[in-house]
């Protein structure tokens, strides 16, 4: 279909991509800073005159970072790794079972059981820090690994998003596993498991962004420096010294890292997870 | 139904069988439906359902420092709360912070989603750049504002372009009057977010039958007007979505304003939203769980009520 298009409609696109360009330009600013000043020499960050690019890149900031004794930043990034991987596994097997049982055992009261997982929802995570904290501290798992990584396994948001999923998966194919003989058991794990990669990895991606770049949980809990993650540790250089300030782009740089490598290899994937989650039907 | 109560009745008068038995097979539904369902919810009960009931058990008893409570005060703790200046200043900062941020994420996510929705080339490119920060984190995204981009002196990139203009460098950050530490709050979490919201209007975007375009077409509608007419409509399951979760993201900002504000072991009294308002009253110097209880009981309320009342707007507004 090669319809000749009209003067105003070829200017409204070029129109189109300087706005999409200058956005574009705007979105990476940001990105572009980090680098720079994670490459520059203190000095050189604080000085009066601007440069765009560092005048000596300085390679050796990173090695300077991580032998620091100031900043315990291998600790805290092997703590932020085991946390987000510990996470994201054990949401997705907890969502994933009771997001299945939800949508397809048809047992009597599995309308009140749904409700009460939905109506959490309503209660924001992070306004009950204060009980959980409470809760947590009573079970003495202040600056453990154990109260990082348990209270946050119980997302009641994906075992929605899992029931919605699963509801819309195919009967026929599970129905033919029943005629083979399989339970509920085998069917999820044998036919409807390995048949849902896409939204699983999507519900992955998302949990685990959301564990990685987690905040006010690692800042109540994480109270000795062992129990750090890469997050705390940035915010605490952030807010409490402002000596070294190379190193503190370096460290955020560090803690970008995972995520960024993460985006632009499955970013086809996010985003069609991002997508299909559903939050939008 | 029939079934059902044949196996009850079946159930009764047969000796019970034994557990190897009942998870053979699935004749028993109710013992696979627990064990499937089972571990989440008993982790919800004990973390979620749990903890809250503490939180409001709390709230009415003075508790300091303890997770003993000791004297029963009634409601006096949300009296103390809702007279407190401090904490209805941080639902008046609240509300500014929604008041800016809502509607700006809004127009830009969706203004974004249709800007690369219709170009043609390098598309995935936009979409990627656009998304990219999600990646980010608020304090990674704090630190780079607050030391590169809104630094207070004159290395700043905003103060150095400010005077390529001649224009003096500006204290974004530390003073109240002009209050600029507004503009390095909002614009964090434009940056962070925006790129989240345009991928949904995008995937909404998608689902508009091309009929409806075609049809737009004959009719002579054109450029604006189709957007306005065709485009928008469509996206009103998306655009309620979208705006409750700005909103209650909006109401659990934490990471950008102590990221932002907080220098050196100080934080000053603005610029305070409820969350970090609390846990400054329940986690600082006091540890205070009873008035830290009470603010938290009534956040949740206000957001309840706030999601309750917009699902009533959206849905009154626009019967199809």
């Amino acid at each position: 279909m090669a319809i000749a298009r009209s003067t105003p409609q070829k200017a409204g696109s070029a129109l189109r991509y300087v706005a999409l360009g200058l956005g574009a330009v705007l979105f990476l600013v940001p990105f572009y800073l980090l680098v720079r000043n994670g490459l520059m020499r203190e000095a050189d960050i604080t000085a009066p005159d601007w440069s765009w690019l560092p005048p000596v890149p300085q390679w050796g900031n990173v090695r300077e970072l991580f032998t620091d004794p100031a900043v315990p930043i291998a600790r805290s990034l092997a703590n932020s790794a085991v946390i987000a991987v510990t996470q994201t596994a054990l949401v997705l097997l907890l969502s994933g079972m009771a997001g299945y049982g939800l949508a397809r055992i048809p047992y009597r009261h599995a309308d009140k059981v749904l409700w009460t997982v939905v109506a959490t929802l309503l209660i924001p995570a992070s306004v009950t820090f204060v009980p959980s904290f409470v809760l947590v501290s009573t079970l003495g798992w202040i600056s453990t690994l154990r109260g990082l990584i348990i209270p946050g396994l119980f997302q009641a948001f994906a075992t929605f998003l899992f029931r919605q999923y699963f509801l819309g998966f195919p009967k026929e194919i599970e129905e033919a596993a029943r005629i083979d003989g399989l339970g509920w058991w085998g069917t999820f794990w044998r036919i409807v498991a390995p048949n849902s990669w896409g939204f699983v990895s999507a519900i992955a991606t998302i949990t685990f962004i959301g564990s990685w770049n987690a905040f006010l949980w690692p800042l109540v809990i994480g109270q000795d420096q062992s129990s750090w993650t890469v997050q705390i540790a940035v915010s605490t250089f952030l807010t409490q010294q402002t000596s070294n300030l190379h190193e503190l782009f370096v460290a955020a740089a560090v803690a970008i890292l995972p995520l960024v490598v993460m985006f632009v290899v499955l970013q086809r994937w996010i985003v069609e997870g991002v997508e299909r989650t559903g939050i939008n039907e | 139904m029939a079934e059902a109560a044949a196996a009850g009745a079946g159930v009764a008068v047969r000796p019970r069988p034994s557990l190897g038995r009942r998870l053979r097979g699935d004749q028993d539904r109710n013992l696979w439906f627990w064990v499937f369902v089972g571990p989440f919810a008993l982790g919800l009960l004990v973390f979620v359902y749990v903890p809250i009931a503490w939180s409001l058990y709390l709230s009415f008893f003075d508790s300091y420092n303890t997770v003993t409570p000791t004297t029963f005060v009634g409601l006096r703790n949300y009296g103390d709360m809702l007279s407190d200046p401090a904490f209805r200043s941080s639902l008046t900062t609240f509300l500014a912070f929604a008041v800016f941020i809502v509607p700006t994420t809004f127009v830009a996510s969706l203004g974004l989603a249709l800007l690369v929705h219709r170009a043609r080339f390098l598309q995935t490119f936009f979409r990627s750049v656009f998304f990219l920060p999600t990646a980010c984190s608020y304090v990674v995204a704090a630190l780079i504002w607050k030391m590169s981009i809104f630094s207070g002196v004159r290395f700043g990139l905003a103060n150095t372009i400010l005077g390529w203009l001649g224009i003096e460098p500006v204290a974004w950050l530390s003073v109240v009057q002009p209050p600029w530490y507004w503009l390095v709050i909002v614009t964090v979490r434009l940056w962070l977010q925006v790129g989240f919201y345009m991928i949904l209007f995008l995937a909404g975007l998608q689902r508009i039958s091309p009929t409806l375009y075609e049809a737009a077409a004959v009719d002579g509608a054109q450029g604006f007007q189709v957007t306005r007419y065709i485009t928008v409509p469509q996206l009103r399951a998306t655009s309620a979505a979208v705006l409750l979760l700005l909103l209650v993201n909006a109401f659990q900002a934490f990471d950008e304003f102590y990221n932002l504000l907080a220098t050196s072991g100080q934080y000053p009294p603005y610029g305070r939203p409820p969350l970090v308002y609390l846990y400054y009253v329940a986690l600082g110097q006091g540890q205070d769980f009873g008035h830290g209880s009470a603010g938290a009981v009534i956040l949740t309320l206000i957001i309840g009520l706030v999601a309750v009342l917009q699902g009533r707007v959206l849905r009154l507004g626009g019967r199809d």
